[in-house]
């Protein structure tokens, strides 16, 4: 495809010591003693959303991973956070509780709209692919306006969070908080190990040149189809986090302005990066709620703001610590 | 007597239906027509276009409040949204062409919430409302039994107009001829002295204006709110990718396809499912599958045609 879709496929260089490690390094550390800081100051407000912030950044992570190493640009990201969200929700309505069944039902949901959504987009590229991807997730934002007895378009409260036999009590913000940074952290992990095996070259490789790929004996296709379903599941056990911190889940979590969201924050942050979905999940959720303290009409901002990424920063915020632009 | 009078009344029902379902395509029309010109000629993926829809439709309803007259608010509307999708071009999207579609994605998203949050700032949260003229509200009767509400009818002719005068403009004029240049090799167009850059600006303009008309005409039937132009855009995008992007000709059919599949579908799929599944299991589903009808349409013609029904030669 075209230029700014090709960052690097060569492994990260020499990791120490340089700006953008420094700058990685103080995020994590911030987000790690964050708990602290609110039972400290009593400002419960800030671990809110920063739990936010965290959730988000696993789907952002989940989306890097299609859109900024296989290239795929998914209009449709938040189905995933809706069909998680919804699982645990529709779970809870009919009494079943037990994270154990819960998250797994998230993820397996998750997995199998991404496998169907899959075989049918994958078939068509560029522009076809991230219209098509938009308009199923559309399709599932219609579904669960459609489902009466889960609230339809007003949503639903879930009273009770995901239960694990006593050991774990969601209900402890710092407890909540550090489950979903350890989640992810393990999904950046993941990710990074995804990447760099032979599946991920794979994937980067028919990013990169998807006639050659094939060419040499590799069916793409369905290296991108596990690729956009292992993405889905991840994003899906977010959706299922998402739930379990707003104890409400409504059909507006899957609006397509919300795919548009994540997608800001995997561009804002930089495509193809380890820690560019979470850096862009940070500063754009920092963004949005600092602006909209600022201001009554933030978004008047906020837009300009996004085009200028568009227009100018290529590369998101690490392509600029790693001083490669344009 | 009961049955074929019963029988009869559902007929009657369902050719309203189908009215309401081409006048939905109509609508359809005009904004994929713009998205497709658009697509086609400048490779631009604009998720703004429905801003463009919804500031139609907020003119409208300003100058019919200023000047007082229906068709004085309707024309100023149509110049106010081509100045406006003029001014866009000039101002950033001009900025985003030859980039990565992800740039298009993320730069027009920006312009769509600006454009959400100005008209909040100039026109207030609340909605407005544009009341039709009353020579509009009566309704006609078309086949005997049949009235339809006339201003429905106005709508439908008057986008069968737009979509003649857009073949005419495109197949017939020096200034389609340009266009359809352009959309085949835009360098060789511009070595051989086209002015791309005025062109580009007046496809975008016309585009504009396309999905201006769109909001204008549609802004009397509903209200005129922030975001109105967010879900019907989606729609479009089905439009576009069963019609194959970049055809208008394709945009026409798919439009009307869509408009007919996705209303009738609303009307009667549930009842249809009354008579397969118990009453309660059709009052869940139907909603529900109903609104799926037109999403499982696109997947089924991606299955056969991944390009869509008329692909663009070209491209």
């Amino acid at each position: 495809m075209s230029a700014s879709l090709e960052p690097s496929l060569q492994a990260p260089r020499t990791f120490w010591l340089t700006a953008r490690a420094a700058f990685i390094a103080v995020v994590l550390a911030v987000l790690a003693l964050l708990p602290a800081y609110a039972a400290l100051s009593g400002d419960s407000f800030v671990l809110i959303l920063f739990t936010r912030v965290l959730i988000l950044a696993i789907g952002a992570v989940s989306l890097n991973l299609i859109m900024g190493y296989g290239g795929m640009v998914s209009f449709g990201h938040a189905a995933y956070l809706g069909i998680g969200g919804y699982a645990v929700g529709i779970l809870a309505k009919e009494g079943i509780n037990a994270g154990l069944v819960q998250w797994p039902a998230a993820i397996a949901v998750s997995a199998l709209y991404a496998l169907v959504v899959g075989a049918l987009s994958l078939r068509t590229r560029g522009v076809y692919f991230i219209m098509i991807t938009l308009a199923f997730a559309q399709m599932i934002y219609y579904v669960a306006i459609g489902l009466d007895r889960y609230g339809g378009d007003d949503g639903l409260t879930i009273y009770k969070r995901s239960q694990f036999g006593g050991v774990l009590d969601l209900n402890n913000k710092s407890l909540f908080y550090y489950l979903c940074f350890a989640l992810l952290l393990a999904s950046i992990y993941l990710v990074a190990r995804i990447v760099n095996s032979r599946f991920g070259l794979v994937i980067q490789g028919a990013r990169a040149n998807e006639r050659r790929m094939r060419a040499i004996g590799f069916p793409t296709f369905r290296y991108k189809l596990a690729c956009f379903v292992i993405a889905g599941a991840m994003c899906g056990l977010a959706g299922a986090l998402l739930a379990n911190h707003t104890n409400f889940i409504s059909p507006a979590l899957m609006h397509w302005t919300r795919s548009g969201d994540l997608i800001v924050m995997v561009v804002l942050g930089g495509l193809g990066s380890q820690f560019g979905p979470l850096i862009g999940a940070v500063v754009f959720l920092l963004l949005e709620e600092g602006l909209s303290r600022l201001t009554e009409y933030p978004d008047l901002v906020l837009g300009p703001i996004l085009l200028l990424v568009a227009i100018y920063l290529h590369g998101g915020i690490e392509g600029l610590l790693k001083g490669r632009h344009g | 007597m009961a049955a074929p009078d019963r029988l009869w009344r559902r007929m009657l029902y369902f050719i309203e239906q189908c009215l309401n379902g081409v006048q939905l395509g109509m609508l359809l029309f005009l904004l994929a027509a713009g998205l497709t010109l658009v697509f086609g000629i400048m490779d631009l993926v604009n998720l703004a276009h429905g801003s463009l829809y919804m500031l139609g439709a907020y003119f409208a309803a300003t100058f019919a409040v200023l000047t007082g007259s229906f068709v004085a608010a309707i024309l100023l509307a149509l110049a106010a949204s081509l100045v406006a999708g003029v001014a866009l071009e000039v101002v950033a999207i001009r900025r985003l062409y030859g980039r990565s579609h992800l740039d298009h994605v993320l730069g027009t998203f920006g312009l769509l919430l600006f454009f959400n949050e100005l008209v909040r700032l100039v026109w207030g949260p609340a909605g407005m409302t544009l009341a039709l003229p009353p020579q509009m509200l009566t309704a006609v009767q078309i086949i005997p039994g049949v009235y339809y509400p006339l201003y429905r009818l106005v709508i439908i002719l008057a986008a069968l107009a737009v979509a003649a005068l857009l073949y005419l403009v495109v197949m017939r004029t020096r200034l389609g001829m340009l266009i359809r240049a352009g959309a085949s090799n835009r360098e060789m167009a511009g070595a051989l002295g086209v002015n791309i850059k005025l062109l580009y600006t007046l496809v975008f303009g016309l585009g504009a204006a396309l999905a201006g008309f769109a909001g204008v005409m549609q802004a009397p039937i509903l209200t005129v709110q922030i975001g109105m132009g967010e879900n019907i855009i989606i729609l479009a995008f089905v439009v576009i990718i069963i019609g194959g992007i970049g055809s208008i000709r394709g945009a026409f059919v798919a439009a009307i396809l869509v408009g007919l599949i996705d209303t009738v579908g609303r009307a009667f799929l549930p009842d249809l499912l009354r008579h397969a599944l118990s009453t309660n299991a059709a009052s869940t589903l139907g909603p529900a599958l109903s609104s799926m009808s037109i999403y499982m349409l696109m997947a089924a013609i991606l299955v056969f045609r991944p390009e869509g029904l008329f692909p663009a030669a070209s491209r």
